[in-house]
């Protein structure tokens, strides 16, 4: 079935079986950053934008996208790589696998919440795991990109 | 794995209700349980373009469209006016934002799930389920009922003036509840009365109504005489997150802290 999704602001065109998964039509389409981790929803790998909200890509079908706008990782790559340097800062990503999809949900957070408090940033945030770390370093990382944020904002 | 051999986004509530008549259609909800099992789909009912994704308050009910998700529960600020932070309290825990940004509320209601807190919420309020074929019928008598091949529309939830609370207790904080409890009470026919709904025993949720006036006062004691109460009338069953002698503590143990919690807000 042809399918027509914005994808990262280009209007893309795709033909794609009725059961095709939209994280597998991504990775198709050249974004990579978008993974898969698990096989039970649970993970947050796979997170992507859909009409600007955060979504578990393993999980949609890509004929449901039609008409939608969706955005990954690549379609926000300064604000992505801006995050990045205080994650890298923190020393908080290991293997870094998580990292994409992790950024995609901080991102949206930054967008939906108004100077959330901890509890707040970590429910936001309970659907991304990583095996490798405690997520300390992560947690570091966000408060002081809020800061920053923040000050930039004046 | 499962598969399907064609997708349609139905243009008419009327479409998708004959396409779903087949043995081997089914309706989309957020996708989330479906497509983790096994089913051969022939053809898969796409209701998203047919104005289902709203919550709609009038003077007398909330009325929350089938495509509803559990993200928009979660903020919807009619409920939040008439129940608190129960309703919140009750998806929260659902996996992740992303997640609740995609189950719906018709597909959880629809799938009658042993593990649901939604269901276990909604059961404990004056709720009813709007079919396509079937009519309005009460949420307590379709829990019950056997999955047919009608279509869900909305849950309709009948406003009063009720005190809500929701607890769950969870091995892991995103993980399947162990036990979900919700307790809710008002005056009903001129009558104080309370319902307490149960889920996660590991069976679905179920409703106990009683014509109680616990004084706003009541000690400890007598609370958790209550809890007890409550507690002994369901069935428990054991499975690997816990045996059914910890369920029915657990239900003693969430429903005194639910009763105690409304009573000291209305001291
Ligand atoms: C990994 C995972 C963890 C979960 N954890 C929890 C939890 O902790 N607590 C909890 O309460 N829930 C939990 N759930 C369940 C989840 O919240 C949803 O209830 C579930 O995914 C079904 O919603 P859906 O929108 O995905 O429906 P779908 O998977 O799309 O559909 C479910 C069923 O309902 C039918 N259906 C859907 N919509 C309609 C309709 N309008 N009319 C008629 N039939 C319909 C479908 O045909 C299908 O048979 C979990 C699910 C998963 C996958
Ligand atoms: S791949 Fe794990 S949630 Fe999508
Ligand atoms: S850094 Fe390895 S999974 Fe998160």
């Amino acid at each position: 079935m042809e399918v027509q999704f914005v994808l990262n602001k280009k209007q893309v065109k795709v033909d794609v079986g009725p059961d095709a998964v939209l994280l597998n039509v991504l990775r198709e389409l050249g974004c990579k950053s978008v993974k898969c981790g698990c096989e039970t929803t649970n993970c947050g790998l796979c997170t992507v934008w859909i009409d600007g909200k955060s979504r578990l890509s393993c999980s949609v079908l890509a004929v449901s996208v039609g008409g939608h706008e969706i955005t990954t990782l690549e379609g926000v790559e300064e604000e992505a790589a801006e995050f990045g340097r205080f994650l890298a800062e923190e020393g908080a990503e290991q293997c870094g696998f998580c990292s994409p999809g992790f950024i995609m949900n901080v991102l949206a957070m930054v967008r939906e919440l108004e100077d959330p408090g901890i509890e707040e940033i970590k429910e936001y945030l309970a659907g991304n795991l990583c095996r490798c770390t405690g997520y300390m370093g992560q947690m570091r990382a966000i408060e002081k990109y809020l800061a920053y944020r923040k000050e930039a904002r004046g | 794995m499962f598969t399907i051999s064609n997708y349609v986004k139905a243009k008419t509530l009327e479409e998708a209700y004959e396409l779903n008549q087949a043995r081997s259609s089914r309706v989309m909800g957020g996708m989330m349980w479906m497509r983790l099992g096994n089913a051969r789909i022939k053809t898969l009912i796409d209701l998203s373009g047919l104005g289902l994704d709203r919550i709609e308050e009038t003077d007398n009910v909330i009325r929350i469209g089938a495509m509803c998700t559990l993200r928009q529960l979660e903020q919807c600020d009619a409920l939040k006016r008439l129940f608190g932070d129960g309703v919140a309290e009750s998806v929260r825990h659902i996996v992740g934002v992303q997640f609740r940004n995609q189950a719906t509320v018709g597909g959880s209601i629809y799938g009658r799930f042993g593990f649901s807190d939604v269901l276990t919420a909604f059961l404990a309020m004056d709720t009813f389920v709007e079919l396509y074929n079937g009519g309005t019928v009460r949420l307590s008598d379709f829990v019950n009922r056997k999955q047919d091949k009608d279509l869900l529309l909305s849950v309709i939830v009948r406003k009063g003036k009720r005190q809500f609370r929701y607890e769950s207790i969870r091995q892991t904080q995103t993980d399947f509840p162990v036990l979900a409890c919700a307790t809710v009470t008002g005056i009903v026919h001129g009558q104080e009365t309370w319902y307490f709904s149960i889920g996660a025993r590991p069976m679905k949720a179920a409703l106990l109504e009683k014509k109680w006036e616990i004084p706003r006062d009541a000690s400890e004691e007598m609370i958790r005489e209550y809890a007890q109460e409550v507690a002994a009338s369901f069935t428990y069953g054991t499975n690997m997150r816990g045996s059914a002698e910890y369920r029915q503590h657990l239900a003693e143990v969430l429903v005194r802290r639910e009763i105690s919690s409304i009573l000291a807000e209305e001291r």
